[in-house]
């Protein structure tokens, strides 16, 4: 079985979860930029997040066999402060850097003008440089922020086949199924979805277009929840095939559309990145 | 290797004509040449280079990168304009700049890149940072540079004139390294050991040996 996690903030996890993710067959995630549980005060602080995005972890699981890729972009919570504006100005830069494979996470957080202007600006952006988009859907009035999602993705002129739209459940699933985004799932320990749901979800929807991701963070989550999901979609009845569909060749689909989608094996991992290694004892 | 040798070596690259178009640009409109610069390697390829250019390490990517640094590099702020594509870009951008940093026509104006990426503990851009630009750099930092490699485990093949830039302070350093590594029972490598060798020899045979002293 191999897992292409889509969805991942690795940086908020540790290198036991990199093993842990490696050993149950976890050859590839991507994980988007995205709030780090406390408001950032300057652009700065993105311009160092992004390089660590593309640079660090990118690293750190390399020495696990994971390959990893990046989406960037000035998440929802944060496009509402205006000392964090000027990010919308960096991300030219960085949107053609080789490990950045879509804009994201985009969308809405409580769906006020600021959040309406950053992700307008940031499709726009997608266009421009060719990227598809990963889009955010708001924890509260979900079912509206869905639907007022697919209407401003409408209006920018991306391709539906270009956008996926990420924490759906059951309320939400439909829209974007008519929409012809891509679907998809976080899995949860508790709250937004859970394995048996996930199931229940692809029995009646079938495994075209959905992408299931662990969106494992600094919160209460689970980075082998992909695997689990997987597990319990052979013991539903689904063939290993419709598992590969889902977990690998979905995602793969989704992000090669940026062309940058790089799942070659790694060589030789570097023995040290800039600044620090995690091997201890040596330099 | 030549800026001109590199042009001629990425002539049978299938998506030259796109590089071509990038230079002018480059040329025409130098804040252009980020976007190319961060693009050379997906569009132009990271395998190496078919003859000596590609023995010499040279790929498409990197050698296009080159050609476009030296595109912008000719004019008043050139070397600002290669700081800027150094600092904005990642591991592989700010390797290609390196390694082209002594072809393009800015004097020493580029040493601070070399005593960032020294800074880092990225062992392609400490490497790389010891090549012929390695010439603008002082004794001390360059002695800490190749003490650094012999650190990391970077083979003291990749600095610049090893041999003739070797000196009895960077002996002694290595002297220490060599004191402190035994001291927790690991070795030194094996070019360090040769290198430390070569240098005490050398001192030998200049010192007066005890029968002249008296």
């Amino acid at each position: 079985m191999r897992i292409f996690d889509p969805h991942i903030h690795m940086t908020s996890r540790t290198t036991d979860d990199y093993r842990a993710m490696a050993g149950a067959g976890v050859l590839a995630v991507v994980e988007p930029a995205f709030w780090l549980g406390q408001p950032r005060t300057n652009p700065g602080s993105f311009a160092d997040y992004f390089d660590s995005l593309i640079g660090w972890e990118p690293y750190r699981a390399s020495q696990f066999g994971i390959r990893h890729h990046a989406t960037l972009a000035l998440n929802p919570k944060e496009a509402n402060d205006p000392r964090c504006r000027g990010v919308l100005d960096l991300l030219p830069d960085y949107l053609d850097k080789d490990n950045v494979v879509a804009v994201g996470e985009i969308g809405y957080d409580s769906m006020t003008p600021a959040e309406d202007e950053a992700f307008a600006a940031q499709l726009a952006l997608a266009l421009a440089f060719q990227l598809p988009a990963l889009v955010h859907t708001p924890h509260r009035d979900k079912a509206a922020g869905t639907k007022r999602t697919l209407d401003v993705v409408a209006e920018s002129g991306i391709g539906p086949g270009l956008v996926a739209v990420d924490h759906l459940n059951e309320v939400t699933v439909g829209l974007v199924r008519d929409s012809g985004c891509w679907m998809g799932f976080s899995i949860y320990p508790e709250t937004k979805m859970s394995p048996p749901r996930m199931v229940e979800i692809l029995e009646a929807y079938g495994p075209e277009r959905i992408l299931v991701n662990s969106a494992a963070d600094w919160g209460h989550s689970d980075p082998l929840l992909t695997v689990a999901t997987a597990e319990a979609m052979l013991a539903a009845g689904f063939s290993a095939d419709d598992v590969d569909l889902v977990f690998w060749r979905n995602p793969v689909e989704f992000y090669g559309q940026s062309g940058r989608l790089d799942l070659s094996d790694i060589a030789e991992p570097p023995p040290s990145f800039a600044g620090s290694s995690i091997a201890r004892g040596g330099s | 290797m030549t800026l001109d040798e590199l042009a001629a070596a990425l002539e049978p690259v299938p998506q030259r004509g796109w590089l071509i178009d990038a230079v002018a640009a480059a040329r025409a409109e130098p804040e252009s040449v980020g976007r190319a610069f961060a693009q050379a390697d997906r569009r132009l390829g990271r395998s190496p280079l078919p003859g000596p250019a590609g023995d010499a390490g040279w790929t498409p990517g990197r050698a296009g990168r080159a050609l476009l640094l030296a595109a912008v590099a000719d004019r008043p702020d050139g070397a600002d304009r290669v700081a800027a594509l150094y600092q904005r870009g990642d591991a592989a951008e700010r390797l290609a700049v390196l390694v082209a940093l002594p072809l393009l026509p800015i004097a020493d104006r580029a040493v601070p890149l070399l005593h960032d990426a020294l800074r880092t503990n990225d062992t392609r851009l400490v490497g790389a940072a010891l090549g012929p630009y390695a010439a603008h750099l002082d004794a001390a930092t360059w002695r800490q540079g190749v003490i650094k490699c012999v650190f990391m485990g970077i083979p003291l093949a990749v600095v610049d004139r090893l041999t003739e830039r070797a000196d009895d302070e960077l002996a002694t350093m290595l002297a220490g390294l060599t004191e402190e590594r035994a001291a927790a029972g690991r070795s030194m490598p094996a070019d360090a050991v040769a290198l430390l060798d070569r240098l005490t020899a050398a001192a030998d045979s200049t010192k007066p040996s005890s029968w002249e002293e008296q």
